[in-house]
C-alpha cells in the first residue's frame, strides 16, 4: 500500500472493527475453504474428501454450528505452490471464515502461514506433517488426522509384539519414505534384512521383487501410497508371494485403492486409526449413509474430512455463531466436544488427536461394495500420543 | 550374488527395453522422418491400455483385446495425423513441442472424462498367468517372457519392413532426404500418415502389454515417455537399429543399477553411506549414460540422418 491516505483509511477501519461489540460482527453465513487434490491421479482422494464433507453437510441440514453454510472447494493439484494460492483466493475473494482440508504434508507446511497469518483456523484432514505437530505447531492448527509416523509406530509395535524377524522394508526413495521407516524403527527392534529406497512414482517393481525374494524375508514393510502400491502389491501377487511371504503396509492399501488391486488386496495388513468396520454410532452412521449416498466405501480420508466439519460445526455451536472470536473457537475446538468417528477422544497440547491404532487386515466380504473389508486384526496402541508433542511449545 | 538371481535380473532388463523399444521405434520414425517432435506418443501408449482393457472387459477375450488396442491406437494416431499434426511440419520444434504437450493434456482429460481418475487393472487371462521353469531352477513370469518374445519378434518384423521392403525403402529415403522423396513423385503427405499410423499402433502395442503389468491411469505415458527419449538420443534419432540397441541397453542398465548397485556400494562404502547413495545413483544411472553417449557420439549410437 504506497497511498498514505489507503494505509491511514485500513488502519481506521481495522481500528473501528475491533471496537465493534460482538453482537454487531455475528454473521449469517458461514463460509469453509476446503483444499484438497481434485485434479490428476490422486484427484481419486479428493473425491473420496469432497464427497464426505458433503455428507457431513446433509447430516448437519446445511447448517454448520447453526449457521447457513457453505464450501467453496479448491484444488491443490498435488502442488504446494497451487495450494497457497488457493488459499490466498479464498482468504481475500471468497472471504472464507475458516479453512480445511489438505492431503499432502508439503502442501500443508507450505499454506498454514499463508492461514495463520490471515489469523484463519486451519483443520487439517489428512496431512501429518511432524513439524506441525512439534516445534512448528500453532494456536490456529487442529488436526483431524493423526501425524505422519503414527502409523508405521503402530505397526512397528505389532511386528515387534509378534515376534516378525528377518523384515524387508521397501519405501520410495523421498523424505515421507524415510520418515515412515524411522517410525516403524522406533517401535520394531527386530532385524531387518534390507531397506530398499526405490524411485518416486516408479512402475515396475519386478527388479526388487527379484531381489527381495533372494533374500528370502519373514515378512516384508511396504509405504507406498497411490499408484506405486497398486503396482508393487499387485506384481507381488503376480510373483505368487501373497501366500508366502506376508507383507505389511501402512497408507498403501485403503478404500482409493482396493477398487485397483480387487483380490490382490486380500491378505494384506494395514495400520491405521480408522477402518469402515470400527464400532461407534457416529462411524457407523457415517459409513452406511455414506455408503447408500455414493455406492462405494470411505476411506479414512473421507472420515477424516467428515470428522474436519463435525469439529468446526462443534465450535461455531460454542461460540454462538460469532466465528471471528477466534479465541473462543480454539477453545471449543480443544475440547473435542463431537460425536466423531474414531469415538470419544482428546487433543494432544499441539492439537493433534490423542487416538487408538489398530492393525487391520484386508478380507473378503459381500456386504461391502467393493467386495473386500479392511477387518480390524487387532488394537496395537490405546491413546497413543505422536513423537513430537514434547517439542510443542504450546500449553493450555 | 547367484548366477541365476543376475539372469533374472538381467530378464527383467530386457523385458523393460523391450517395451521401451516399442515406443521409442514409433517414436523415433516420426522424429527421424517427420522432423516432429511428438511429445503426445505417450498419450497413444495411454489410449492402447485403456482400449485393451475397455475391449477386453467387454468382450471378456484377451485377444479382441489386442485387437481393439492396435486397430484403435493406429486409427487414434492417424486421425491425430490429419487434424492436428499435419499443420505443425512447417512450424520450428517449440511450436510442435507447446501443440503436443497440449495434445497431452487433451488426451489425459479425455480418457479422465470416459473411463474416470481412479486407476484401472487388467486381469490376466490364465493361459498368459503362472510361471515358466527355466533353467537352474529360475522361475519367470510367464507373461513377461511372452512380452520379451513379442517385443523382439516385432523387431524382427519392422526391421523386415523397413530394410526389405518398398514402404521401408520410401522411409529410409524419407529419413535421408523428404524433399528429394517428395520431389520424385511419392505422396509424402500420405506417407506421413502412416507412418505416424504405425507409429501409434507399436505404441498401442506397448501400452497393451503394459496395461498388463502396470497401473493404467491417465497421464501413465509422460511416466515413461522421459526414458524413452532417452531411448532415442541414446540410440540416435531417426534410426529403428539405435531405438533398439539403446533400449536394451537403458531397460538392462536401468534395472541391474536398481538391483545391484546398492550391494556393490556396500562393499566399498559404509553402509549409511550406500543406503542413501544407491538409489539416488541407480535413477540417474541412465540420465549418466546418456550424457556420456552424448560427449562420444553426439548424434547417438546408429546416426540415421546425413
Amino acid at each position: 500500500m504506497r497511498n498514505p491516505f489507503r494505509l491511514l483509511a485500513a488502519g481506521v477501519a481495522a481500528a473501528a472493527l475491533s471496537f465493534a461489540p460482538a453482537s454487531f460482527a455475528q454473521q449469517k453465513q458461514l463460509k469453509i475453504g476446503f483444499i484438497t487434490t481434485l485434479s490428476g491421479p490422486q484427484g481419486v482422494i479428493g473425491k473420496h474428501m469432497k464427497d464426505s464433507v458433503e455428507l457431513a453437510l446433509q447430516h448437519l441440514g446445511g447448517k454448520v454450528g447453526g449457521l447457513p453454510a457453505e464450501v467453496v472447494f479448491g484444488d491443490d493439484q498435488f502442488k504446494p505452490d497451487v495450494g497457497v494460492q488457493v488459499a490466498q483466493q479464498m482468504l481475500q475473494r471468497d472471504q472464507v471464515d475458516i479453512m480445511a482440508g489438505i492431503i499432502w504434508s508439503n502442501v500443508m507446511m507450505a499454506t498454514m502461514p499463508v492461514v495463520a497469518g490471515a489469523g484463519k483456523i486451519m483443520v487439517g484432514t489428512n496431512a501429518g506433517a511432524s513439524p506441525l505437530a512439534g516445534a512448528q505447531c500453532n494456536e490456529l492448527y487442529f488436526s483431524t488426522s493423526w501425524n505422519n509416523d503414527q502409523s508405521p509406530e503402530a505397526l512397528g509395535k505389532h511386528l515387534q509384539d509378534t515376534g516378525v524377524s528377518d523384515l524387508y522394508v521397501l519405501a520410495p526413495n523421498y523424505q515421507a519414505g524415510k520418515d515412515m521407516v524411522a517410525g516403524l524403527k522406533r517401535y520394531y527392534k527386530g532385524k531387518i534384512v534390507e531397506e530398499q529406497y526405490t524411485k518416486m512414482g516408479q512402475l515396475d517393481y519386478q527388479a526388487e521383487i527379484t531381489a527381495l525374494r533372494a533374500k528370502n524375508p519373514k515378512a516384508v514393510f511396504i509405504f507406498y501410497p497411490g499408484g506405486m502400491g497398486i503396482q508393487f502389491i499387485r506384481q507381488y501377487v503376480q510373483a505368487g508371494l501373497r501366500d508366502q511371504i506376508p507383507l505389511y503396509s501402512v497408507f498403501t492399501v485403503d478404500e482409493t485403492t482396493i477398487p485397483a488391486l480387487k483380490d490382490a488386496a486380500i491378505g494384506q495388513y494395514e495400520a491405521r486409526f480408522w477402518t469402515a468396520e470400527i464400532d461407534n454410532p457416529a462411524s457407523k452412521k457415517y459409513v452406511a449413509d455414506f455408503r447408500k449416498k455414493y455406492g462405494y466405501t470411505p476411506s479414512y480420508y473421507g472420515a477424516q474430512s467428515y470428522d474436519g466439519i463435525m469439529l468446526i460445526d462443534s465450535a461455531v455451536k460454542a461460540v454462538k455463531g460469532n466465528v471471528k472470536d477466534t479465541k473462543g473457537m480454539v477453545a471449543a475446538m480443544r475440547k473435542a466436544d463431537y460425536p466423531s468417528i474414531r469415538g470419544p477422544f482428546k487433543f494432544n497440547n499441539n492439537h493433534h488427536p490423542i487416538q487408538d491404532f489398530y492393525v487391520l487386515k484386508a478380507v473378503k466380504d459381500p456386504k461391502s461394495p467393493e467386495g473386500i473389508t479392511m477387518n480390524i486384526e487387532k488394537k496395537v496402541f490405546d491413546d497413543h500420543k505422536d513423537a513430537y508433542y514434547k517439542d510443542c511449545k504450546m500449553k493450555w | 550374488m547367484t548366477f541365476a538371481l543376475v539372469f533374472e535380473q538381467l530378464l527383467n532388463g530386457i523385458q523393460l527395453g523391450v517395451m521401451l523399444f516399442l515406443l521409442a521405434a514409433g517414436l523415433t520414425l516420426v522424429l527421424g522422418i517427420m522432423n516432429m517432435v511428438n511429445l503426445a506418443h505417450g498419450s497413444l501408449y495411454m489410449l492402447g491400455a485403456y482400449f485393451a482393457i475397455s475391449a477386453a472387459q467387454w468382450s471378456g477375450s484377451f485377444l479382441v483385446g489386442a485387437l481393439a488396442a492396435l486397430a484403435g491406437t493406429l486409427v487414434v494416431g492417424m486421425l491425430t495425423e490429419l487434424v492436428a499434426l499435419r499443420t505443425l511440419y512447417q512450424r520450428d520444434h517449440l511450436d510442435q513441442v507447446l501443440a503436443t504437450f497440449g495434445l497431452i493434456l487433451f488426451f489425459n482429460e479425455l480418457v479422465a472424462i470416459f473411463w474416470g481418475r481412479t486407476a484401472l487393472f487388467a486381469t490376466l487371462p490364465a493361459y498368459l498367468a503362472g510361471h515358466i521353469e527355466l533353467f537352474a531352477g529360475i522361475r519367470y513370469p510367464f507373461y513377461r517372457a511372452v512380452v520379451i518374445l513379442v517385443g523382439l519378434l516385432t523387431a524382427i518384423v519392422l526391421w523386415y519392413v523397413v530394410t526389405r521392403t518398398r514402404l521401408g525403402m520410401l522411409i529410409r529415403a524419407g529419413a535421408s532426404n523428404r524433399t528429394m522423396v517428395g520431389a520424385l513423385g511419392v505422396n509424402i503427405r500420405l506417407l506421413y500418415t502412416v507412418v505416424f499410423g504405425f507409429g501409434a499402433a507399436l505404441a498401442g502395442l506397448a501400452g497393451l502389454m503394459a496395461g498388463q503389468i502396470y497401473t493404467v491411469q491417465p497421464g501413465m505415458g509422460e511416466l515413461i515417455l522421459i526414458q524413452v527419449f532417452v531411448v532415442i538420443v541414446i540410440g540416435g534419432i531417426g534410426s529403428i537399429r539405435g531405438a533398439l540397441v539403446g533400449a536394451l541397453i537403458v531397460g538392462v542398465v536401468d534395472t541391474m543399477g536398481r538391483a545391484f548397485l546398492k550391494p556393490l556400494l556396500g562393499a566399498v562404502l559404509p553402509p549409511v553411506t550406500a543406503d542413501t547413495a544407491a538409489p539416488a545413483l541407480a535413477s540417474m544411472l541412465i540420465y549418466l549414460l546418456m550424457a556420456l553417449v552424448l560427449a562420444l557420439k553426439p548424434a547417438g549410437l546408429f546416426q540415421a540422418r546425413g
